[in-house]
């Protein structure tokens, strides 16, 4: 049992979680992701780690309700507990210096970039940092992104909150200015393909975070499977990270969308799904 | 010889093809008692020779004769401490009933179906009993991975009165047993008893922890204070076939699919979370154990046709003769000398056939296997919405990567010695791991091997060795996990 020890909404659907989990706080790795299963009927979804205080013992995520399990971990407080959490698990991010460094986070992304920025920084990069949400109250670690980056954009769909449009049209600003060295992208599936395609462009390499359906997170199962250079890799043990020009985003796309149809099922009242435990019948 | 081998009472075929309940009812204890009579009692018991762990079965079988059902039980618990499992999954007529002296005029004796009456029996009326504990030794030993030669590992030592933490990476202990074979031949009661009484030895098993990413082998053998640590990490990376269309929405891996059925019970869906899509129509390519759980599995999740892909004749099919009967019975339409060359889709990224090419056997090859010939011309599309690989695992390269100097061999085994040492001191590894695809039975000798191998190596140890200081495990003051 993995105690919740501290949680924070960061937005109305965007929530941090401190979570006590001591051997996986004293290896993880900036790029690094755990498993996690709720309860004891849940599913197995990878979340990237956020943060770590080994001598505390604990790891943060920053989850945003998104599907069934995401949306459940939402509602869970502080003194909660989570059945099963396991990791660190895919390979750390590669953080080299490279001089100038645009960082890319898209949505919920932002987080998973956090460790990676302050990673970069700490090598001694310059960062540009760009964050993009749709909307203002999707724009999160604006605070600790400023505090890292040395320049830092805010872009919503909308215009409620920084430039109005999408990161891309920041970015090709920063690109066309010239000097930037490497890209680090992460953020829905749409956005890294889009920054890949205008990094390829420009010539700039550039790394992204795949995020793929998965079922033990350890290369067992192969779900996570992607075209990476025209060959089969496994997300969690070839990855996260890839190459951003050399991945077959659309594939990864359709790929995700296998089981959306049966996403509302899963969603069901709780009352339904106890009654169909009981009676060991589906529903 | 005119007492017939006796036949266990099965589910009817119509009717288990719908549910995941235990196809063998095993026999009664009336049956047992007449197919224990059956045995010759030879002075030289060659199906003891036949057993990959030992099991006296002469004696075991006499027991039965005694009615002495507990006493049958522990008889074989001497050599095999998982009997109930064994009893369901082993290929006995390849090992002990092949040899059985009566099976050269008549059928042999119903060995694994005793073997399984007894472990039942004693299951049923809680017979039960801990072995003696021996006395507690100080060195520690890691075991990794829970699966059959893990677990048999760990329950040896235990018996020998080391300290054993067994060390697995999902959250449910077996392994193989757990997440690959389906509850209709072993159901998940018998693996969660049989797990229990490891656990009774004394046996710690932690789950959720990845050797290699949690903790490193040489952190188990540092700072953790363990002695010795057995791999038995088995198998568990699919491999696909190279052919195109592999990365189309309703193609698994057999793996995948096995495990979101069997360990997240997909098939319960939405009352578990997990999902699982199943199509009208199934191909399962493969001819192995792992192929007929699958195709089996389809069927009882709804498929209307569920086709078994293969690329040689039914002779050369590595599943064993019990499986690929029970799903003849089932109704899988079996596709033989077929060979799968291009997954179909339907545009939107989704299965909707496979293209095959007929075969025809041609000369032995090194497997000794008559060599599958393509028929030129013979191109077909059967039309499926689902494709499930089932044509091979190797091993979880994770341990290998973080191990320096352990030496790794074909398909990325774990090169062992015949007493399952590694190129690494104190380092030990068996099943699936070294051998690269093989059988419960076989996971569970190498585990036993490894155990007496790993008690040789710390008995040999000098006392200013194996004497070290109580190491606190490296775990910040406040301890959250159990």
């Amino acid at each position: 049992m993995f105690p919740i020890l501290e949680k924070t909404e960061l937005s109305s659907t965007v929530s941090k979680f401190v979570i006590g989990a001591p051997h996986i706080a004293r290896k993880r790795q900036p790029g690094n992701f755990i498993m996690l299963r709720l309860d004891e009927t849940g599913e197995r979804i990878p979340l990237t780690i956020v943060d770590g205080d080994a001598g505390r013992g604990t790891i943060t995520l920053i989850v945003q309700a998104i599907g069934k399990t995401t949306k459940a971990l939402c509602r869970k407080r502080k003194g909660d507990v989570i059945t099963d959490v396991v990791g660190p698990l895919g390979n750390p991010t590669p953080l080299e210096y490279h001089g100038n460094v645009a960082c890319v986070g898209g949505g919920v992304g932002t987080a998973e970039l956090l460790p990676i920025a302050r990673g970069l920084k700490e090598l001694g990069n310059r960062l540009g940092t760009i964050i993009g949400a749709r909307t203002k109250d999707l724009v999160i670690l604006e605070g600790e992104m400023s505090g890292i980056s040395d320049w830092l954009y805010v872009t919503t769909d909308d215009g409620s909150c920084g430039r109005k449009g999408f990161v891309t049209d920041q970015l090709k600003e920063l690109l066309e200015g010239g000097g930037i060295d490497a890209v680090y992208a992460i953020g829905p599936l749409p956005m890294m393909k889009a920054v890949s395609h205008l990094t390829k462009h420009f010539g700039v390499k550039t790394y992204v975070s795949l995020n793929a359906i998965m079922v033990d997170g350890t290369g067992m199962c192969g779900g996570c499977r992607v075209t990476v250079g025209g060959e089969m890799k496994f997300a969690c043990v070839d990855g996260p990270e890839f190459n951003g020009h050399d991945v077959d985003f659309d594939e990864l796309m359709m790929r995700n969308r296998t089981y959306a149809d049966m996403e509302s099922a899963a969603d069901v009242p709780l009352h339904v799904r106890q009654d169909a435990i009981l009676s060991n019948k589906k529903i | 010889m005119k007492i017939p081998r006796q036949r266990a009472a099965e589910q009817l075929a119509g009717e288990r093809s719908g549910n995941f309940l235990e196809v063998s009812l095993g026999l009664d204890e009336e049956r047992a008692l007449i197919e224990a009579s059956r045995c010759l009692e030879c002075n030289n018991p060659v199906c003891t020779e036949g057993c990959p762990v030992g099991i006296d079965i002469r004696s075991f079988v006499q027991l039965i004769m005694k009615e002495d059902y507990a006493g049958a039980v522990n008889k074989i618990r001497e050599a095999n401490y998982l009997p109930a499992i064994c009893g369901r999954v082993c290929p006995q007529e390849s090992q002990c009933e092949e040899v059985c002296t009566l099976g050269i005029k008549h059928p042999p004796v119903a060995i694994g179906k005793l073997e399984r009456f007894v472990a039942d029996y004693e299951m049923k009326h809680n017979l039960f009993v801990p072995p003696a504990a021996a006395e507690e030794r100080a060195e520690k030993v890691a075991i990794v991975g829970s699966g059959p030669s893990g677990l048999t590992c760990a329950a040896e030592l235990a018996k020998m009165g080391y300290r054993v933490t067994v060390f697995e990476a999902l959250h449910a202990i077996g392994g193989v047993l757990r997440y690959g074979i389906p509850e209709f031949r072993l159901p998940r009661y018998i693996l969660d008893l049989e797990t229990e009484r490891i656990k009774a030895l004394g046996v710690e098993i932690r789950t959720n922890f990845v050797i290699g990413k949690t903790a490193t082998i040489d952190e188990l053998l540092g700072e953790w204070g363990f002695g010795a640590v057995f791999l038995g990490t088995g198998a568990g990376t699919p491999t696909f076939m190279s052919i195109p269309g592999e990365n189309l929405s309703g193609v698994y891996s057999a793996n995948e699919f096995l495990t979101r059925v069997n360990l997240m019970r997909a098939y319960a869906f939405p009352a578990y979370d997990t999902p699982v899509k199943i199509g009208k129509a199934v191909a399962v390519i493969g001819g192995g154990n792992t192929a007929m759980d699958a195709v089996r599995t389809s069927k009882r999740l709804g498929a209307e046709k569920a086709y078994l892909v293969y690329r040689r004749s039914r002779q050369e099919m590595p599943a064993r003769e019990e499986e690929i009967h029970h799903a003849e019975e089932e109704g899988i339409e079996f596709l033989l000398l077929t060979n799968p060359k291009k997954i179909l889709g339907d545009g939107k990224n989704w299965v909707n056939g496979i293209e095959c090419q007929r075969m025809e056997l041609g000369e032995p090859d090194e497997s000794g296997r008559r060599k599958p010939v393509p028929v030129q011309g013979s191109e077909f599309v059967i039309p499926v919405q689902t494709v499930i690989e089932a044509v091979g695992q190797k091993p979880n390269p994770i341990i290998q990567a973080t191990t320096p100097g352990l030496q790794t061999g074909k398909r990325g085994t774990v090169v062992t010695n015949e007493s399952q040492r590694t190129s690494r001191e104190g380092i030990f590894a068996g099943g699936d791991l070294s051998r690269g695809g093989a059988t419960v039975i076989l996971a569970m000798r190498d585990g036993k091997t490894a155990a007496a191998a790993i008690h040789e190596y710390l008995s040999s140890r000098s006392p200013a060795n194996t004497i070290r200081p109580e190491t606190e495990q490296p775990v910040p003051a406040a301890v959250y996990e159990t």
